[in-house]
C-alpha cells in the first residue's frame, strides 16, 4: 500500500542561536501514508514541518520532497513544488482581510490563471469538501468559530489538490466531538484525493484514528518510528511514558490489564 | 491502465500526457491524460464545443484518464449536468473506482450559495448613512462614558495619592515627551522658517518688514507652536497608546488583569494621561521657542534684522497673554489625544488586523478633536477679549 519515500530527511541539524533542536535527524515519509510526529514541548516538531516547508534554514543536513531537494531549489522550482503541497497552520492561518471563498482562491490566484468562474465554483467545492456550509464562503475569518476556521483553513490547504498535506496541531483547540469529526474528515478527503499527510500532533485519539505511522522525536532526533503496536512494546521512556500514561489509558489504547 | 501504478510510484521522473478530449461520431466523447487543475483553464473552454453538437446521447470514455482531481471532476460533473439539463443522454464508461469516489464527492459539494439580497441601491445607501450616523454617536456617547469614568477613577486616586504610578508615568513621560523634542523641534524650526521667509517676501511690497516679526511671534507663540506639538504627539502617541493597548486586549492581558483585581483605567489611562498632560506644556514651549528661533534666523538672513532688534521688536510685538494663551491650551489638547488613544486601544476586538484598524482611527479622531478644541478656544479668547 506504500510506494517510495514522499520526504526524505537526512542528518538533519538545526538550532536558534547556540541552542540545538535537531542533531542529526532522520526521517522519510512515504506516499499515501499518515505519517503523525510526536514529542514533548521544545522538541522540535513544528521546527521539523517548517525546515521541511522551507519557512526555516537548517544548519546543515539534506531535506527531500517529492524527489527535489529543497534547500536549493532556484525560486521559480521551488515555487513549483510549493503547489504541490498544502499546509494548515494552527489556527488555519486565513488572511483576516479576505473572505473564506477569496483565501481558498488565492493559491489558485498566485500558481494558475483561471477565470473567476471556474475559481468561484472550485472554491465551493472545497467548502463542501470540508463540511463547511455554502454560506461560509461569504464569510470573514472574524467571524468564524476555531472548528471552522481550521475547516476553511483546510480549503485552503487543498486548493491545488496537493500531493502532500501538512498539518500543525489540527485538533488542537478542537473540543473532542470536533476532534474527533476533524480526523474522520482527514481521512475522508485522503480516500478522495490521495494524499500524503504530514501531521504533527499531540492528540493520542487521531494518533490511533487515522495514523499509519507515528514518528517519535526525542533526544534532538527521532527515536523510533511505526505503527501504534510499535509504540506500544517500545521501551524508550519517553515513549513509554507517553503510550502507556493515563491519558492514553483513557484513548483506549491499552487494553485493561495489561 | 496498466501503466497507472508505474506513473505513481515514480513521483517525479514520470511525464504524464497533458489531458485531451477527443470527439468522436455518434456522440462518442473520449477524455484521457491529467485532468488536472493545471489544465483546467483549456479544457473549460475546450469542453463548451460538446454543447454545439447536435446529438441526443453522450457517451463519456474515462478509460484513457491518467489522473483526476477535484477541478477535473468537477468540469466533468459541470458539463454532464449542463447537457443533461438539456434533455441530452449522459453515460459515464471506464470509470476508476478511485474517479468515481472523486466524482461522487464532487456531486455532493455542489451547492451553489444562497444570492445575496440585493436591494435598492439608493435605499442601501441612505441606510448606510443612517448607521454610519447612529454608530458615530453612539461612539460619542461611549466616548463621553469613558471620559466619565477616567475622570472618576483619577478622582479616587487623587484621594489616595499612594494609589497613583509614578514610576510608569515618568516612563512615559520620556517616551510621549523627551524622545518627541527632535521631531517637534525640527519641523518647529522649519515652519518658523518659512513663516519668515513668506512673510517677508510679502512685507516687502508695503515697505513693512519689520512687522515681519509681529507676524512670527503672534502666530507661533498663539496657534502653531501648540498646535504642531499636538498633532505630532497625536501622530506619534494616540497610535502608540492604541497599539499599546489594544496588543494587550489581543491578548487578553486586560481581562487577566481584571481578574487580578487591577484597574485597567488606573494602571494603564491614568499614567499616559498625566504624563502627557505634564508633557503637553513643555512640548508646547520647546516648539514655541525652537519656531521662534526658525523665525529670528530666517528675518536675520532675509531682512537683515539683528538677534537683539528681533527680540526687542518681539516685547513690542506681543503681550504675554499670547504666549500664556498657547501654553493654556496644551493640557487640554494632551487631555483629547491621551483619551482618544486609550478609548481606541479599548475599542480594539479579537484580531491583529483591529488593532491596525483602531490605531489609525485614533490617530485621525485625536488630530480633528483637536483642532476642533483650538477653534472652540480661539472663539473664547476672541470674546474673552485676549
Amino acid at each position: 500500500m506504500t510506494g517510495d519515500a514522499v520526504i526524505k530527511v537526512e542528518d538533519l541539524h538545526t538550532g536558534f542561536g547556540d541552542h540545538l533542536v535537531h542533531d542529526g535527524l532522520n526521517l522519510e515519509v512515504r506516499k499515501g501514508e499518515v505519517l503523525g510526529v510526536v514529542g514533548g514541548s521544545g522538541t522540535g516538531k513544528s521546527v521539523l514541518l517548517h525546515c521541511i516547508i522551507g519557512l526555516k534554514k537548517p544548519w546543515s543536513g539534506c531535506i527531500e520532497v517529492l524527489g527535489q531537494r529543497v534547500l536549493d531549489l532556484e525560486p521559480p522550482e521551488r515555487s513549483a513544488l510549493e503547489a504541490r503541497w498544502g499546509v494548515l497552520f494552527q489556527d488555519g492561518a486565513l488572511f483576516s482581510s479576505l473572505t473564506v471563498a477569496q483565501n481558498i482562491q488565492v493559491p489558485l490566484k498566485e500558481h494558475l490563471n483561471l477565470n473567476q468562474r471556474l475559481m468561484d465554483e472550485i472554491a465551493m467545492i472545497k467548502i463542501g469538501l470540508v463540511g463547511l456550509p455554502p454560506e461560509a464562503g461569504r464569510l470573514y475569518p472574524a467571524e468564524l468559530s476555531g472548528g471552522m476556521r481550521k475547516r476553511a483553513g483546510l480549503a485552503r490547504a487543498l486548493a491545488l489538490d496537493p500531493e502532500i498535506l501538512f498539518l500543525d496541531e489540527p485538533t488542537s483547540g478542537l473540543d473532542p466531538i470536533g476532534a474527533a469529526r476533524f480526523d474522520a474528515l482527514i481521512e475522508r478527503l485522503r480516500k478522495t484525493l490521495d494524499f500524503t499527510v504530514f501531521m504533527v500532533t499531540h492528540d493520542l485519539d487521531s494518533l490511533n484514528a487515522i495514523c499509519d505511522r507515528i514518528a517519535v522525536l526525542a533526544d534532538k532526533r527521532v527515536v523510533v518510528i511505526g505503527d501504534m503496536k510499535q509504540m506500544l512494546n517500545e521501551r524508550h521512556p519517553w515513549v513509554l511514558e507517553y503510550f502507556h500514561g493515563p491519558r492514553a489509558r483513557s484513548a483506549g489504547l491499552l487494553k485493561p490489564g495489561r | 491502465m496498466a501503466d497507472e501504478s508505474t506513473s505513481t510510484t515514480t513521483v517525479n521522473q514520470s511525464q504524464p500526457k497533458p489531458a485531451w478530449i477527443k470527439l468522436n461520431t455518434g456522440g462518442m466523447i473520449e477524455l484521457g491524460g491529467c485532468w488536472t487543475i493545471g489544465a483546467a483553464e483549456r479544457l473549460d473552454k475546450e469542453l463548451t464545443v460538446i454543447h454545439d453538437g447536435t446529438s441526443t446521447k453522450y457517451i463519456f470514455n474515462l478509460s484513457g484518464l491518467e489522473r483526476l482531481d477535484t477541478a477535473g471532476a468537477w468540469l466533468i460533473y459541470r458539463t454532464r449536468k449542463s447537457l443533461e439539463s438539456g434533455d441530452t443522454e449522459v453515460v459515464l464508461e471506464g470509470v476508476k473506482p478511485e474517479y468515481g469516489i472523486l466524482l461522487d464527492e464532487v456531486a455532493a459539494n455542489d451547492q451553489t450559495p444562497p444570492p445575496l439580497p440585493h436591494a435598492n441601491q439608493l435605499l442601501e445607501w441612505v441606510a448606510h448613512t443612517g448607521e454610519m450616523t447612529l454608530d458615530a454617536l453612539a461612539r460619542a456617547r461611549d466616548f463621553l462614558g469613558f471620559f466619565g469614568l477616567v475622570l472618576l477613577t483619577l478622582s479616587r486616586s487623587v484621594s489616595h495619592p499612594a494609589r497613583l504610578r509614578i514610576v510608569p508615568m515618568i516612563h512615559h513621560m520620556e517616551k510621549v515627551g523627551l524622545n518627541a523634542l527632535p521631531i517637534v523641534g525640527l519641523i518647529s524650526f522649519l515652519i518658523g522658517v518659512v513663516i519668515a521667509y513668506q512673510g517677508a517676501s510679502q512685507m516687502k511690497q508695503f515697505g513693512a518688514e519689520v512687522f515681519v516679526v509681529n507676524l512670527i511671534a503672534v502666530s507661533i507663540l498663539r496657534e502653531i507652536g501648540i498646535l504642531l506639538a499636538a498633532i505630532v504627539i497625536a501622530g506619534r502617541s494616540a497610535s502608540a497608546f492604541t497599539a499599546q493597548i489594544g496588543a494587550m486586549k489581543v491578548n487578553e492581558e486586560i481581562d487577566a488583569m481584571r481578574t487580578l483585581g487591577l484597574d485597567p483605567i488606573e494602571v494603564l489611562v491614568l499614567p499616559r494621561l498625566l504624563a502627557l498632560v505634564l508633557a503637553m506644556p513643555l512640548l508646547a514651549f520647546f516648539a514655541d521657542m525652537i519656531g521662534l528661533l526658525g523665525g529670528g534666523l530666517m528675518t536675520w538672513i532675509v531682512l537683515d534684522i539683528r538677534p537683539d532688534q528681533f527680540i526687542e521688536r518681539l516685547s513690542d510685538a506681543v503681550s504675554l497673554w499670547s504666549f500664556w494663551i498657547g501654553i493654556i491650551k496644551a493640557p487640554f489638547f494632551a487631555v483629547i489625544i491621551a483619551l482618544v488613544g486609550c478609548y481606541e486601544g479599548f475599542q480594539v476586538g479579537g484580531s491583529a488586523e483591529s488593532v491596525g484598524h483602531m490605531t489609525s482611527r485614533s490617530v485621525v479622531e485625536s488630530i480633528f478633536l483637536v483642532i476642533v478644541a483650538d477653534a472652540i478656544f480661539s472663539i473664547f479668547f476672541q470674546l474673552a477679549g485676549v
